[in-house]
């Protein structure tokens, strides 16, 4: 059975806060801590880089949470790396050097919430348009969206064929 | 004179670097111009390096997938997907609704198995409010989930098929589908978007006709898979088209995270079913497929043994379907039945609070994933304690296996594009949520 006091084993001055996910075991780290970390859990066994993903936390202190999702598929333990960083500095380390399958999922990352890789390769938008100016899962951004965003297509064409008569005249 | 000086010098650079200009490269451009590849080529004389866009809207990406593709005569340099033309925001909504009004949603994701999404979400709900279900419940689930796992092969199957040219399998497995259309319409009440499952149980019970029809279909399904192989496993197009392209190394898989059928043909035998067992599974005897090769035609020869055994499971399932409720008991969490709301103050108080507030969550982190037909299709729960996650992180296996195309369809020829993106079975309305 895993546990991250092995990793203490390794780093004696390494610290982090455990984290119970339901049963699975969790960590938080620091973000200078991470990449060691994270390299010393793929040569423990945790090859499988299932999922990333932020959670916006609404609060002051840490507010994006990076948390990612491990698996040893030899012993099939589950792990969770959580890192955290503020709003006005967004910035965690990148794993893609330790696992290629964090491209995507960072990216996602930083298209929902903001948050910037350092040392991502090709940091873009994953989902939405590459002008697009918000972050969608930020808990400050409306459900429905922000109005004119997103241009819609417009062409002179389309606004006199399908004109909606004003009823006032 | 000047003007003649720029243009000159405009054609030097855009010669140096490749024959695309540089002016307003649109950034996946950029990135696709820039990546790195593998493939050994002669120095281009002709300079007839180009770049090919594939899709959103291209019949052989089952769906709105864009793959920008740099191609040197007809082999692939590199290629670079873009996802987005499907997001509907799945994660953002089921932070604005109840975890009872999302389930209709987690239909849309995986469209080719809505069930197994169903029973993925509900029991990732079911895991953070620490519910058991009763026994017959379990064993319903495993049945449903096995039917969309051979639901969703088959049309994986069919699909690569037709991606190479043999439409007749794709009809047949399409023939099979509907018996298995019509049988959840028995047993759901609704043929396609189902949503069936309930958090601490299911919609209604299985009736004797939906067991009768399921065991029909399991009577037609050796001839039906016959038929297929008979056209397939010894046809020279076929083999040959699909042999040996699209290879994927084990150690790479695992690192894109790719699961299910793609990650058991490069040879990694991980099966949650069996890894991490979940409802009945620990009580059914069933293999797992895996195969070495990694190629095209292993991923097809995975999805169609896998069929067997979902087929074996089911009959294990159908013998075995004891008798007693579907429903876990707790009343502040699971919906009471109808019949009661009508009839019983409480339950009628319990109905109110559960669909206009919410249930009892508790608060704190859960994750669960299930061997959906894909690979691991998981749900990452947070909750405040209200009645509303705070976050709902959908793992989908689409999205992991997509993260692999471009790696596959590099070195590739033009015309295996098709068949790699039909044999890693993406469905775009999983992987862009």
């Amino acid at each position: 059975m895993f546990s991250f006091e092995s990793v203490k084993e390794q780093f004696p001055e390494f610290t982090y806060e455990a984290v119970d996910v339901n049963g699975t075991p969790g960590a938080l780290v620091s973000n200078d801590d991470v990449l060691r970390v994270a390299n010393f859990l793929k040569e423990s066994g945790f090859l499988q880089l299932m999922d990333a993903f932020g959670i916006d936390r609404n609060q002051k202190k840490g507010r994006f949470e990076i948390t990612y999702n491990l698996r040893n598929h030899k012993t099939n333990e589950r792990i969770f790396l959580k890192v955290r960083c503020d709003e006005k500095y967004p910035h965690v380390p990148s794993l893609t050097s330790i696992w290629t399958g964090a491209n995507w999922n960072e990216r996602e990352a930083f298209d929902m919430y903001g948050v910037i890789f350092d040392g991502h390769p090709d940091l873009r938008r994953m989902y939405m348009p590459d002008e697009f100016e918000f972050y969608p899962l930020r808990k400050d951004f409306p459900l429905m969206g922000i109005p004119g965003s997103i241009p819609l297509p417009h062409s002179e064409d389309a606004d006199r064929r399908f004109k909606i008569p004003d009823r006032g005249e | 004179m000047k003007e003649t000086l720029e243009a000159e010098t405009l054609k030097v650079e855009h010669h140096t670097h490749s024959s695309i200009p540089h002016i307003n490269r649109p950034p996946i451009l950029e990135a696709l111009m820039s990546k790195d590849t593998t493939v050994s080529r002669d120095e281009d004389a002709l300079d007839n390096e180009m770049v090919l866009n594939m899709g959103p809207q291209h019949p052989a990406t089952h769906g709105v997938l864009r793959v920008l593709l740099r191609l040197d005569g007809e082999t692939v340099i590199n290629a670079e997907c873009e996802l987005g033309y499907l997001h509907r925001g799945y994660e953002k909504l089921a932070e604005n609704m109840t975890y009872h009004e999302y389930i209709p949603h987690t239909d849309r994701l995986d469209y080719i198995s809505p069930i197994a999404n169903n029973t993925a979400y509900c029991m990732a709900v079911e895991k953070l409010m620490k519910l058991e279900l009763p026994k017959r419940a379990q064993y319903i689930r495993v049945i449903c989930c096995e039917l969309a796992r051979i639901s969703s092969h088959l049309m994986a199957m069919g699909a690569l098929a037709m991606d190479v040219g043999a439409l007749t399998v794709f009809v047949w497995a399409l023939r099979e589908r509907e018996k298995l259309y019509d049988i959840f319409d028995i047993i759901t009440g609704v043929r396609f978007t189902v949503s069936y499952m309930r958090i601490g149980g299911m919609a209604q019970d299985i009736t004797p006709e939906g067991i009768r029809m399921v065991r029909d279909f399991l009577d037609g399904l050796p001839d039906a898979l016959t038929d297929i192989s008979k056209l397939l496993h010894k046809n020279r197009i076929f083999i040959e088209r699909c042999e040996g392209i699209g290879i994927m190394p084990p150690d790479e898989a695992l690192e894109l995270g790719w699961t299910g059928p793609n990650l058991r043909a490069s040879g990694i035998a991980s099966d949650l079913r069996r890894d991490n067992p979940y409802l009945v599974y620990p009580e059914l005897d069933f293999n797992v497929i895996s195969r070495t090769e990694g190629d095209v035609l292993a991923r097809y020869f995975c999805r169609f043994d896998e069929v067997k055994e979902s087929a074996k499971i089911l009959r294990q399932c159908l013998d075995k379907l004891p008798a007693g409720p579907i429903f876990a008991h707790d009343a502040k969490k699971v919906l009471p039945r109808k019949g009661e709301v009508y009839s019983n103050m409480e339950e009628l108080i319990n109905d109110f609070m559960i669909v206009n507030f919410g249930q009892d969550t508790p608060k704190g982190e859960s994750y669960f994933g299930l061997e959906a037909s894909k690979g691991e299709l998981g749900w990452y729960l947070m909750s405040d304690g209200s009645g509303y996650p705070w976050r709902s992180k959908i793992r989908s296996p689409s999205f992991a296996s997509l993260q692999g195309l471009a790696r596959l369809l590099e070195g590739a020829m033009i015309s295996d594009i098709v068949a790699i993106i039909g044999s890693i079975d993406p469905i775009m309305g999983e992987a862009d949520k």
